[in-house]
C-alpha cells in the first residue's frame, strides 16, 4: 500500500466542555445535551448515536435546564434568567425570553407538553403556556424562601414537586399554593452539614416523590401526607441527578463520585404483588460528578464534568443482543474542528473562543516502519485569533493556499487575509461582509482558493469570489422551497465545478458552480450524512453515513458508481459496521484516484478500490505486518480496506501530499489532566 | 397439562349392567354417537353431547348378547352377536332386532372389530379372523382353530398400520401370556410369548395398546399395581423361522393402583395413560391420568361409588361405569411444562416396598389440612404395626400421635414417635412435625413434670423444624436449662430471634464449669485448643507481624507502661483458651447463629459484665488463633469464621463499652484490643500514603511513555 511520513500532532489542546443537562425525547429517540459553555447538541439515538445538530454556546448563557415539550420543541433555561427555544430546522435560537426571576435553576415541561415551569433563584416557580410560536407567562406559584433547584410534574399534571434548599414543596397547579412542605434531614452520617440541597426530584403517578440531595441520600416521600417513607444512602457526596423511566419501574441517579445507581421496582417475593424500590446496579463509567442522567426505555444515559456522554443499555430491555447493546461513551464532537492548508502545511485548530494556526515541522531523514524521525524544524505556533464577544465559534476554515481564514459565530461572519513575508506573518481583516452573510454553519474554500462557499443557517448557500484582499459575492443558492433545513456539510470538487451540500435529513444536493444551478440530488438515505467529499478527476462524490455505510456517486453520470453498487451488493464487513464513531473526514490521494482515505476517532482507513472487497470471513484489521508470508499469500489475502489504529483518539487526518499524512490526536489522559480533580476516594481503611 | 373436566352421566335410567359391567362402548359412524352394549340384552345408541339416547334395541328374552355391538363404518349398519353364534345387522330405522338380518355362524365369536376406513372383522374364540363381507357371503364356512386347547383370548385390539388393518390379541394359558398379531395385507399371523419378568405370580388385569411407528406398544396393568410396557414389532423380523419370538415387558410406571381390585388401563396419547382403580387397597377407586414420560400423576378423580373396572377412551371422552351409571369424563391434554409435570409427585425413594404410598393430590390436601388422605399411608402402616384395634380407621396417624401425646407417658410417646418418624414422609411432613412439637410443648406447659426431652431431640434432628414452626421449644429448653437441646436448636434453626439467642448466650456463659462437664455437648466446632504445647508456639508467632498487629509493639505511649508491668500475664491470658472446650462449643454455636445487629444490641446489654469479659476474652483468643495461619481460619470441622469473630467483638464492645471501661478485669483485654485497632489504623494510613506515592510514580511513568507533542513518524500500511 505504501509508506507514509506521518506528522503526529498532539498539541491541539482541545478540552470538551462538561455536560450539564441531558434531555431524552422518546418520540423521536433523540437526546439533547447541553454543555457548561452553553452548547446544545442533538444526538439521534436511532442513527447510531450520531450528533446530528448543535447550537453554539455563548459565554453568558450557562444552561441549567433543558427540556422537550410538545411537538418536539426544545427549551433551555440558564443562569442569565432567560428561557430559550431552539429552532431545530434552521439550527438557530428561535427566541429567548426573560423569566424575571433571576437565574433559572430548573425547568420542566408538563406531561401534556403544553406548559412549562421554571424554578428561579428568587424562590419563585413560574408557569408558562407554550403557544405554537412562543411561550407566554401565565402566573407565579407561592414564592419559596430559597432557589428552586429541581422540579417535577405529577404525571396527571395536577401537582408538582419542587426541590429547594433543605425542603421539598408540593404545589397544586390549580391554586398555585404549596400543599406540603417536606423537610429534608441535614444530617449526613451523623455530622450536620450546613445545608441540604435538593438536586433532583421525581414525582411518580402513585404520589411518591423521590428526591436526591447533597447529603448523598435518595429519599422516597409520600406526597399525600408529606411524610418520609424510605431513605437510601447511596454516596458520601452529593447525589446530583435523577431520571425515572416512563413505566415508572426503574430510575437512575448520578452522584458526585461518578457513580450511577440503577433503582428498580422489584417484587418483594416472587409472584407477590407487593413491590419495593431496590438499588440494583451501580455503574462507574465517570471519574467526575455525574451532573445529569436520563432514562430511555432501553438505556441509562449519563453525563457530567468529565465530558463523556455515557449510554449504558439495560441488558434486560435489549431485545437483540447485538452490537447496539454495547456501552457507548461519546467524548468528541462528531464534526471537524481542524482544517488544513496542504500547500503551506498549516493546521487551523478551532476552539470555542479562539483559533490557533500552526505550521507543521519538517524532516529530511527517512526511516522504516515504526521509526520516529529527527526533526529538522519543529512545528510553529503562528497565530492565535481571538473572537470578540461572548459567542462561540461555529465553524472555521483555512484556505488550501493558506492565505485566507474564515470563521463564523452565531451572529457574525469573519474573513481574514494572511500575508507571509519570509517568516513574518501579517493579518488583515476583510471588512464589509455582505448583509446576507450573517452567520455560517459550514465554510469551504475551493481547491485553488479563489472561491469561498458558505452554508448559512437559513438553508441557503453563498458563493464568494476571493480577490487579493477583497471579495465579491457571486451567487446564492436558496434553500429548496418549503425547507429551511441548514446544510451542515459541504464538499467542493477539486476542479471547482461542483458543490455538494447536505443537511441532516434530506439527501445530498449537488450544484453546478459553473452554471449556478442545482445539478442533481443524491437519493435520501435513512441515516444522516457524517462526511462528504468529491474525488479529483472522476468527480465521484463519496458519502459516509452514520450507520457506517459509504456510497460513491458519480456526479457527471448522476448515478452510483459500479464500485458503490458492488460494495452495497456484497455488504460491508461486520467489523466495519460495528464501529462506534462516525467517519468525520474523507480525503483522496492526489496521485492515486482509486484510493480513498477515511477516518473516525479510533482508526483511519485507506480504501483501495482496485482490490477485492473483504467478506466476513477475512480479517478486516490485521495490526501485525505480514512476516514470512510469501507474496502470493499476501496478494491473496489483501483486500480493499487498509486500516491503521495506531493513532487514537484521532480528531483529524488528511493527506498533505502523496507520501505525507497529518494526524491530529487528542489523548484522553491530556483531557483528564486539564479537568478539576475528582472527589478523592479512600482505597484503604474506611 | 392433562386435565379432566366435569363429568356427566349418560343414562337417565340405570343400565341393566350385570356384575361384569358393560359389554362395551363403541364408536359410531357419526361423531359424538356411541353404541353401548350392556351385559344383558340391550344396545343403546347415545349422543354424548346431548346426553340422551337416540335409539335402543333389545334381543328377545332368553337370548343374550355376547359381544358388544359395533358400527360398520362403510355401510352405517350396526352389528351385534347374540348367543355367541348369531350375527345381527340393522340400521337406525329398524325397531325390532328380531326382524333384522340374521346370520348364524359355525363357530363362536369372540369380538367384532370395526374401525373407520376398513370393513369390520370378526374374531372367533378359537383365534381365527374373518372379514365381515366374506363371512356374510358364506356364514356356515368352516372356521379353523388357531390357538391351542386351553388358551383363552383375554384382550384384543384392531389397528390400522399404514393403511393396512392389523389385529392383536392376547391369550392366556396356565398363567402364560401370548400375543398374536394378524396382519391382513400379508395374512401373516405372528405369535409372541409375553415374558413377564420377575413378577410372574402376578395376574395381568388390563391391557391397552397404541401404535408407535414400527411397534405396537402394549401396556399391561398387573395385579401388583404396576404398568408394564411391551413392544411388539409390527413387521416380524424373520417370519420364516418357526421359533416363537419372545417379547419382554419392561416396567413403565410403578404402583399406580393397588392390585386387588378390578383395575383398568387405557392409553390416551403418546405420553399419557388413564388408570382406573383404587390407589390404595382401602381407598376408593380413582381415575388417574399419568404422564409416562415424566412418571408423574397429572390429575386424579375419585369415584366413590365404585366402578366395574372397565374403561373406554374415544376421542376426548373417557367412559366408565360409576356405580350403576355410565359416566363420561371429558379429558384434555394441553402442552405441559416440565415444572407442571413435576409438581405433582415427589418420587418415593424406597424402591422395593410394595406399600409405597401413592401420589398426593394438592387440591384435596389443602382443604383438609392434616386430616387429608395424605397421611393415610402412614396410618395404614401404623395400624398394621401397633396392635390397637380400637383406633377408628379414618383418623390419620399424626392425629393419633397427637392424642397419644395428650395423655400417655413419655416413654410411650417416644416409642410412638419413633414409629411415626420411621414411616414415609409426606409433603406436609414439616407441618406435621411442627404440630407434634407444639403438642408436646403444650403438654409441657400444662404439666410441669412432663418434659419429653428425647422426643423433642428426635424431632429437632429431623432437620425440618424451625423456630417459627414451634415457637415455644427454645423457651422451654431455656427454662429447663437443657444446654444440649439449645445447642442443637442453635445449629438447626435458621430463624431464632435475637432475644432468644442472647438468652442462650447468657446461659452458656453463666453455667458453672462442673455442671457443664456432665452435659453431653456436640464438640465438632471446637478443635483441640489444648494449651500446653501451643503456648510456646504462640510466643513464637508473636514475633511475626500478623496483619500488622503486634501486641508488644512499643508505639503505644501511656498504655505501654501499664502493660509492661505485667506483660507476661497478658500473653498468658490471650494464648490459653479462657473457657473449657464444652463452653467453647456452645459459644461457637451462638457465633454461628444468624442475627441482625440492631436487634441484638439491646439484649447484649443485659449480660453481666464479667460474662461479657469472658466472652470477649474467648473471642480475642479465637482471633489470635485465626492469626496463626495465613488463611485466617480456625482448625476444626465447622469453626467460627474470622468475620463472625470480629463482628461479635464489635457488637460486644458497642453494647457494653461503658461497663467494660469501669471494671478492672477487662482493662488488659481492652488495652490489647485498643492496641490492635491502633495498629490497624496505622496500616491503613500507611497504605494510603503508599497509594499516593504509587499514583505519583504512575504519573511519572505515564509522562515518560507519553511521546512529545509533535513528531514525524514513518508508517507503512500493509
Amino acid at each position: 500500500m505504501g509508506e507514509f511520513k506521518v506528522h503526529r500532532v498532539r498539541f491541539f489542546n482541545y478540552v470538551p466542555s462538561g455536560i450539564r443537562c441531558v434531555a431524552y425525547n422518546n418520540q423521536s429517540n433523540r437526546l439533547a445535551v447541553s454543555r457548561t459553555d452553553g452548547t446544545v447538541e442533538i444526538y439521534n439515538l436511532s442513527a447510531n448515536y450520531f450528533q446530528e445538530k448543535f447550537f453554539p454556546g455563548h459565554e453568558s448563557r450557562a444552561t441549567e435546564a433543558l427540556c422537550w415539550a410538545k411537538g418536539q420543541r426544545l427549551f433551555s433555561a440558564g443562569l442569565n434568567g432567560e428561557i430559550i427555544e431552539y429552532d431545530l430546522q434552521a439550527l438557530d435560537i428561535k427566541y429567548s425570553m426573560d423569566a424575571f426571576g433571576g437565574p433559572i435553576w430548573s425547568m420542566a415541561a408538563s406531561p401534556s407538553g403544553s406548559q412549562l415551569l421554571v424554578g428561579c433563584e428568587d424562590g419563585s416557580v413560574k408557569l408558562f403556556q407554550i403557544n405554537p410560536d412562543k411561550i407566554q407567562f401565565e402566573r407565579n406559584f407561592d414564592r419559596q424562601k430559597s432557589r428552586i433547584l429541581s422540579l417535577s410534574w405529577h404525571p396527571s399534571g395536577t401537582h408538582i414537586a419542587a426541590g429547594s434548599i433543605d425542603y421539598i414543596s408540593v404545589f397544586d397547579i390549580k391554586s398555585g399554593s404549596a400543599v406540603h412542605k417536606m423537610l429534608v434531614d441535614r444530617q449526613y452520617m451523623g455530622v450536620s452539614k450546613r445545608k441540604c440541597i435538593i438536586w433532583g426530584v421525581a414525582f411518580l403517578s402513585d404520589g411518591t416523590v423521590i428526591s436526591v440531595d447533597s447529603a448523598g441520600k435518595v429519599q422516597f416521600w409520600d406526597s399525600a401526607t408529606g411524610t418520609l417513607v424510605k431513605t437510601h444512602l447511596v454516596a458520601n457526596a452529593d447525589v446530583q441527578s435523577i431520571a425515572v423511566s416512563d413505566q415508572e419501574d426503574s430510575f437512575v441517579v448520578g452522584t458526585a463520585e461518578g457513580t450511577v445507581f440503577h433503582f428498580q421496582l422489584v417484587s418483594v417475593t416472587s409472584n407477590s404483588s407487593e413491590k419495593q424500590w431496590v438499588r440494583t446496579k451501580p455503574f462507574q463509567h465517570h471519574t467526575h460528578d455525574v451532573r445529569t442522567v436520563a432514562h430511555s426505555p432501553t438505556a441509562l444515559i449519563s453525563g457530567g464534568t468529565d465530558t463523556h456522554l455515557v449510554i449504558r443499555p439495560l441488558m434486560e430491555k435489549v431485545e437483540v443482543k447485538n452490537y447496539d447493546a454495547a456501552l457507548r461513551k461519546i467524548t468528541f464532537p462528531h464534526r471537524r474542528l481542524i482544517s488544513c492548508s496542504k500547500k503551506r502545511q498549516l493546521l487551523l485548530f478551532q476552539f470555542s473562543h479562539h483559533l490557533d494556526l500552526w505550521r507543521l515541522g519538517s524532516t529530511v531523514a527517512t526511516g522504516k516502519h515504526g521509526d520516529t524521525l529527527p526533526l529538522s524544524k519543529d512545528a510553529d505556533h503562528l497565530l492565535q485569533l481571538k473572537t470578540k464577544g461572548p459567542e462561540n465559534i461555529i465553524c472555521s476554515c483555512v484556505s488550501p493556499c493558506g492565505s485566507w481564514i474564515a470563521y463564523s459565530t452565531a451572529s457574525r461572519f469573519f474573513l481574514r487575509r494572511l500575508n507571509y513575508e519570509h517568516d513574518n506573518l501579517s493579518l488583515h481583516r476583510v471588512s464589509k461582509m455582505p448583509a446576507c452573510l450573517r452567520s455560517a454553519v459550514q465554510i469551504m474554500f475551493s481547491e485553488d482558493s479563489t472561491k469561498l462557499f458558505v452554508a448559512s443557517n437559513q438553508g441557503s448557500l453563498h458563493i464568494l469570489r476571493l480577490l487579493e484582499g477583497s471579495f465579491k459575492h457571486l451567487h446564492t443558492f436558496q434553500a429548496q422551497s418549503g425547507t429551511v433545513e441548514s446544510m451542515c456539510l459541504l464538499a467542493v470538487s477539486p476542479d471547482g465545478n461542483w458543490l455538494a451540500a447536505s443537511g441532516t435529513s434530506a439527501g445530498v444536493h449537488v450544484y453546478s458552480v459553473k452554471r449556478l444551478k442545482l445539478h442533481c440530488t443524491v437519493p435520501a438515505y435513512n441515516f444522516p450524512v457524517t462526511a462528504l467529499a468529491i474525488a479529483p478527476k472522476t468527480n465521484n462524490l463519496v458519502i459516509a453515513h452514520s450507520d457506517q455505510q459509504i456510497f460513491e456517486y458519480s456526479i457527471p453520470d448522476k448515478q452510483y458508481t459500479e464500485w458503490s453498487r458492488a460494495i452495497q451488493k456484497q455488504g460491508f464487513h461486520h467489523h466495519w459496521l460495528q464501529r462506534d464513531t462516525p467517519i468525520t473526514h474523507i480525503g483522496f490521494h492526489p496521485k492515486r484516484p482509486a484510493h480513498i482515505l477515511l477516518h473516525d476517532a479510533y482508526m483511519f482507513c485507506i480504501i483501495d478500490k482496485s482490490l477485492p472487497l473483504p467478506n466476513d470471513k477475512t480479517l478486516l484489521y490485521n495490526p501485525l505486518p505480514p512476516t514470512n508470508e510469501s507474496d502470493v499469500i499476501r496478494r491473496r489475502t489483501a483486500h480493499a480496506f487498509k486500516i491503521s489504529k495506531k493513532y487514537k483518539p484521532l480528531l483529524f487526518m488528511d493527506l498533505l501530499d502523496e507520501g505525507t499524512l497529518v494526524a491530529v490526536e487528542r489523548p484522553l489522559d491530556d483531557i483528564i489532566a486539564q479537568l478539576p480533580p475528582p472527589i478523592k476516594k479512600k482505597k484503604f481503611g474506611t | 397439562m392433562a386435565a379432566l373436566e366435569e363429568e356427566f352421566t349418560l343414562s337417565a335410567v340405570p343400565l341393566g349392567a350385570g356384575p361384569d359391567g358393560l359389554l362395551g362402548v363403541e364408536q359410531c359412524d357419526k361423531t359424538d354417537q356411541f353404541l353401548i352394549t350392556d351385559g344383558g340384552r340391550t344396545v343403546i345408541l347415545y349422543k354424548v353431547s346431548d346426553q340422551k339416547p337416540l335409539g335402543s334395541w333389545s334381543v328377545k328374552q332368553g337370548q343374550v348378547i355376547t359381544c358388544p355391538a359395533v358400527c360398520n363404518f362403510q355401510t352405517g349398519e350396526y352389528i351385534v352377536v347374540h348367543d355367541s353364534k348369531v350375527l345381527r345387522l340393522w340400521t337406525n330405522e329398524d325397531v325390532n332386532l328380531d326382524k333384522v338380518f340374521k346370520a348364524t355362524l359355525s363357530a363362536e365369536v369372540y369380538r367384532i372389530h370395526s374401525i373407520p376406513g376398513t370393513e369390520p372383522l370378526v374374531l372367533f374364540k378359537e383365534g381365527a379372523v374373518r372379514g365381515l363381507e366374506a363371512l356374510l357371503a358364506e356364514p356356515q364356512q368352516k372356521i379353523e382353530t388357531v390357538i391351542s386347547d386351553e388358551e383363552v383370548i383375554k384382550w384384543t385390539k384392531f389397528f390400522m398400520v399404514f393403511r393396512h388393518p392389523a389385529l392383536i390379541f392376547i391369550t392366556e394359558k396356565h398363567g402364560n401370556y401370548f400375543a398374536y398379531v394378524q396382519k391382513f395385507n400379508s395374512s401373516v399371523l405372528s405369535k409372541y410369548t409375553l415374558l413377564l419378568g420377575q413378577e410372574e405370580n402376578f395376574v395381568i388385569q388390563s391391557f391397552t395398546a397404541s401404535l408407535d411407528r414400527k411397534f405396537i406398544s402394549l401396556l399391561s396393568l398387573s395385579s401388583d399395581g404396576c404398568i408394564y410396557e411391551t413392544l411388539i414389532p409390527i413387521h416380524p423380523s424373520d417370519p420364516e423361522k418357526n421359533q416363537q419370538p419372545r417379547v419382554v415387558r419392561s416396567l413403565l410406571l410403578k404402583t399406580v393402583v393397588s392390585g386387588n381390585a378390578r383395575n383398568a388401563l387405557s392409553v390416551l396419547d403418546q405420553d399419557h395413560v388413564a388408570v382406573l382403580g383404587p390407589p390404595l387397597p382401602a381407598s376408593k377407586e380413582c381415575l388417574s391420568i399419568w404422564n409416562t414420560k415424566f412418571q408423574t400423576l397429572q390429575v386424579s378423580k375419585e369415584l366413590p361409588q365404585g366402578t366395574s373396572g372397565q374403561l373406554w377412551y374415544y376421542g376426548e371422552h373417557l367412559f366408565m361405569l360409576h356405580g350403576k351409571i355410565l359416566t363420561v369424563i371429558p379429558y384434555k391434554c394441553e402442552m405441559s411444562s416440565l415444572a407442571g409435570a413435576l409438581g405433582k409427585l415427589k418420587h418415593g425413594q424406597d424402591s422395593g416396598t410394595q406399600t409405597m404410598p401413592h401420589f398426593v393430590n394438592w387440591e384435596t390436601s389443602q382443604g383438609y389440612g392434616l386430616e387429608s388422605k395424605n397421611s393415610e399411608p402412614s396410618k395404614r402402616i401404623l395400624r398394621r404395626r401397633t396392635i390397637e384395634p380400637s383406633v377408628q380407621p379414618e383418623v390419620p396417624a399424626s392425629q393419633q400421635l397427637l392424642s397419644i401425646i395428650k395423655k400417655d407417658s413419655e416413654k410411650h410417646i417416644e416409642i410412638e414417635l419413633r414409629k411415626f418418624l420411621a414411616t414415609k414422609r409426606t409433603p406436609d411432613f414439616h407441618t406435621v412435625i411442627g404440630d407434634i412439637a407444639i403438642g408436646l410443648l403444650e403438654r409441657c406447659k400444662t404439666e410441669p413434670s412432663f418434659y419429653p426431652r428425647n422426643s423433642l431431640m428426635q424431632l429437632i434432628q429431623m432437620h425440618v423444624l424451625s423456630y417459627s414452626l414451634c415457637p415455644g421449644l427454645m423457651e422451654v429448653a431455656l427454662e429447663k436449662t437443657d444446654i444440649q437441646m439449645l445447642q442443637l436448636c442453635l445449629q438447626q434453626f435458621p430463624d431464632i430471634p435475637e432475644a432468644v439467642t442472647c438468652a442462650c448466650l447468657k446461659m452458656f456463659l453463666s453455667i458453672g464449669d462442673d455442671n457443664l462437664q456432665e452435659i453431653d455437648v456436640n464438640m465438632e466446632s471446637v478443635s483441640d485448643y489444648s494449651d500446653a504445647v501451643q503456648d510456646e508456639k504462640m510466643e513464637e508467632q508473636m514475633g511475626i507481624l500478623q496483619n500488622g498487629f503486634n501486641p508488644e509493639e512499643d508505639n503505644c505511649d501511656n498504655c505501654d507502661k501499664e502493660l509492661s508491668k505485667k506483660p507476661q500475664k497478658t500473653v498468658e491470658e490471650t494464648t490459653s483458651c479462657p473457657v473449657i472446650p464444652k463452653r467453647a462449643a456452645l459459644l461457637n454455636a451462638v457465633l454461628h447463629s444468624a442475627y441482625s445487629e440492631s436487634f441484638l444490641l439491646p439484649h447484649l446489654k443485659d449480660i453481666p459484665a464479667q460474662h461479657i469479659t469472658l466472652f470477649l476474652q474467648y473471642l480475642y483468643f479465637l482471633y489470635l488463633k485465626c492469626n496463626e495461619n495465613a488463611t485466617m481460619t480456625l482448625p476444626g470441622i465447622h469453626p467460627p469464621t474470622l468475620n463472625q469473630i470480629m463482628d461479635w467483638i464489635c457488637l460486644l464492645l458497642d453494647a457494653n463499652f461503658t461497663v467494660l471501661v469501669m471494671i478492672p478485669e477487662a482493662k488488659s483485654l481492652l488495652l490489647s484490643l485498643y492496641k490492635f485497632v491502633k495498629s490497624q489504623i496505622c496500616i491503613c494510613s500507611e497504605l494510603n500514603k503508599i497509594e499516593v506515592s504509587f499514583r505519583e510514580l504512575k504519573k511519572l511513568n505515564q509522562e515518560k511513555n507519553n511521546r512529545e507533542l509533535y513528531s514525524i513518524e514513518v508508517l507503512e500500511l500493509f
